[in-house]
């Protein structure tokens, strides 16, 4: 993981008040630097560091600047935009052609008319390619969002995500493509390989866990796995654009020293199925705010 | 050949063999050909990442836990590869090691080749006081030498255990630096002495 407050400093944000929020989470906490006993020190910096930073997420997410990228979705999915007046009316996200309501959260499922299991950003984009003329090419170029842009099709998740806000998570395991996916899902979950030997289980199997100062949710667990959920997309508080959970599980890759998986590739979506039914009955809070 | 390699060497084959047929399907295989399928190189990282050795086709095929036999006897493989330092000295430079024990760098797509890599050490477990910002993945190793000794046979454990924690515990979470050569001699020496040295700060 990274080293989350070095980082909060040293990256200018484009929307300055979020650089200047974070300049000031930056100097707020001070980690003792005499050990007392090792239990006392980590516990001690633990709990500073973190509730500083839970404090400043409140503060955040009550006036949200994800809500920027909200609006910009929501223009793009409501207005006819498409070269033959096609629109995200046409797009049906499980629940029905252009019903947006509640999508977000029975996400990952199958979707019949590309016999594939999609999570929310694969459905989004299979849509925005179909009704209103993107060529998945140049969306492929620029998948995520960087400090120069949050492209469209990431706005459009955010919107969609907004439309899940207060809503339990219910994603279906009916169909037995779903059911599959979870297995899959699973078995990449407890898939060890490459030059450190880890698997995603090696860091997130276990309760209580951190790397540096970053809590690891064990995301086999039920209470634990919404975290894998929860907050995204996300608006990064360290440059002022918004991430999407395609985007945290090509880093988790990443730092598992893998080499790095295709964008919407089955591998990213059996693996978003495993943990977000993990996750199934918790309450989403919409779209929130990343370090 | 003695019995207990025989028969250990029995259950590895055994355990390498395809799963026998389960009420549902295979998922492990599916989910390997899907990676395969999925994944793209990038940077350094090759797409033959992938590939399982002996080692991890054990450890994933038994979640983490074969058989004491099986786990004996590659612990022991493990072991045999290490290569111990020519000049028989184990010790190195405490301050060099708690630099190697801070660094995360290495390995992934965005690490440029050639760099020396860093040990990773401090993302997982507490070693010097001073430094506050540690993992918990694995044990604390603050007054390390204080409390275990610093002879030659505890020297030998540490830099075995650095070289490759899986000669000592086949699946360990950590990884096997020496062996995949992500740390040199030199820099295992230093994180010895980082953790035996009695002027170290983890000792003091």
């Amino acid at each position: 993981m990274m080293k989350p407050l070095l980082v909060l400093g040293a990256v200018v944000g484009t929307l300055s008040c979020g650089a200047v929020l974070a300049q000031q989470v930056v100097n707020k906490p001070a980690p003792p630097k005499k050990a007392v006993t090792k239990q006392e020190a980590a516990k001690s910096t633990k709990d500073a560091t973190t509730a500083e930073f839970e404090k400043f997420r409140e503060v955040l997410e009550a006036d949200s600047p994800a809500e920027l990228f909200e609006a910009k979705g929501e223009d793009i999915w409501k207005n006819k935009r498409g070269p033959d007046g096609g629109s995200m009316a046409q797009c049906d996200l499980g629940l029905g052609a252009g019903v947006v309501r509640g999508a977000y959260v029975q996400m990952p499922r199958y979707f019949a008319d590309a016999d594939k299991v999609m999570d929310a950003e694969r459905r989004v984009v299979h849509c925005m390619t179909r009704y209103l003329g993107y060529q998945e090419a140049d969306i492929r170029k620029q998948p995520f969002s960087n400090e120069q842009n949050t492209p469209d099709h990431v706005s459009v998740v955010t919107y969609v995500a907004s439309q899940s806000r207060g809503m339990a998570v219910a994603v279906p395991q009916k169909h037995p493509r779903e059911r599959e996916a979870y297995e899959l899902g699973k078995a990449v979950f407890a898939y060890r390989a490459g030059p450190y030997d880890f698997s995603c289980e090696t860091c997130h199997g276990d309760d209580g866990k951190r790397i540096r100062m970053q809590q690891l949710p064990n995301l086999a667990k039920k209470e634990d796995a919404m975290k894998s959920f929860q907050g995204w997309p996300g608006y990064r508080m360290t440059g002022g654009f918004m991430l999407t959970q395609q985007w945290r599980m090509n880093d988790c890759f990443r730092q598992q020293r893998f080499p790095e998986p295709k964008y919407l590739s089955d591998a990213v979506t059996t693996l978003l199925t495993y943990l977000t039914v993990n996750a199934n009955g918790n309450v989403y809070k919409g779209p929130g705010v990343k370090r | 050949m003695n019995n207990i390699i025989k028969t250990s060497m029995l259950l590895s084959a055994a355990l390498l063999l395809p799963q026998p047929a389960q009420a549902d399907k295979d998922y492990r295989s599916e989910a390997i050909a899907m990676l395969k399928r999925d994944f793209q190189p990038r940077g350094i990282a090759s797409v033959d990442r992938l590939d399982e050795d002996g080692l991890q086709a054990v450890c994933n095929r038994s979640a983490n836990n074969p058989p004491k036999e099986v786990a004996q006897r590659l612990e022991q493989d493990q072991m045999a590869a290490v290569k111990l330092p020519a000049d028989g000295k184990l010790l190195g430079d405490w301050k060099s090691g708690e630099r190697i024990a801070q660094s995360g760098r290495g390995f992934t797509w965005t690490d440029k080749p050639g760099l020396p890599v860093g040990g990773n050490c401090y993302n997982c477990h507490q070693i010097s006081p001073a430094e506050t910002s540690f993992g918990t993945l694995g044990p604390s190793l603050f007054h390390f030498g204080k409390l275990r000794g610093n002879g030659p046979d505890m020297q030998k454990y540490v830099y075995t255990k650095i070289y490759n924690a899986k000669a000592h515990n086949l699946c360990s979470a950590m990884p096997r630096f020496g062996h995949v050569g992500a740390l040199n001699e030199a820099q295992i020496k230093d994180l010895v002495a980082l953790l035996l040295d009695l002027n170290s700060p983890v000792n003091k």
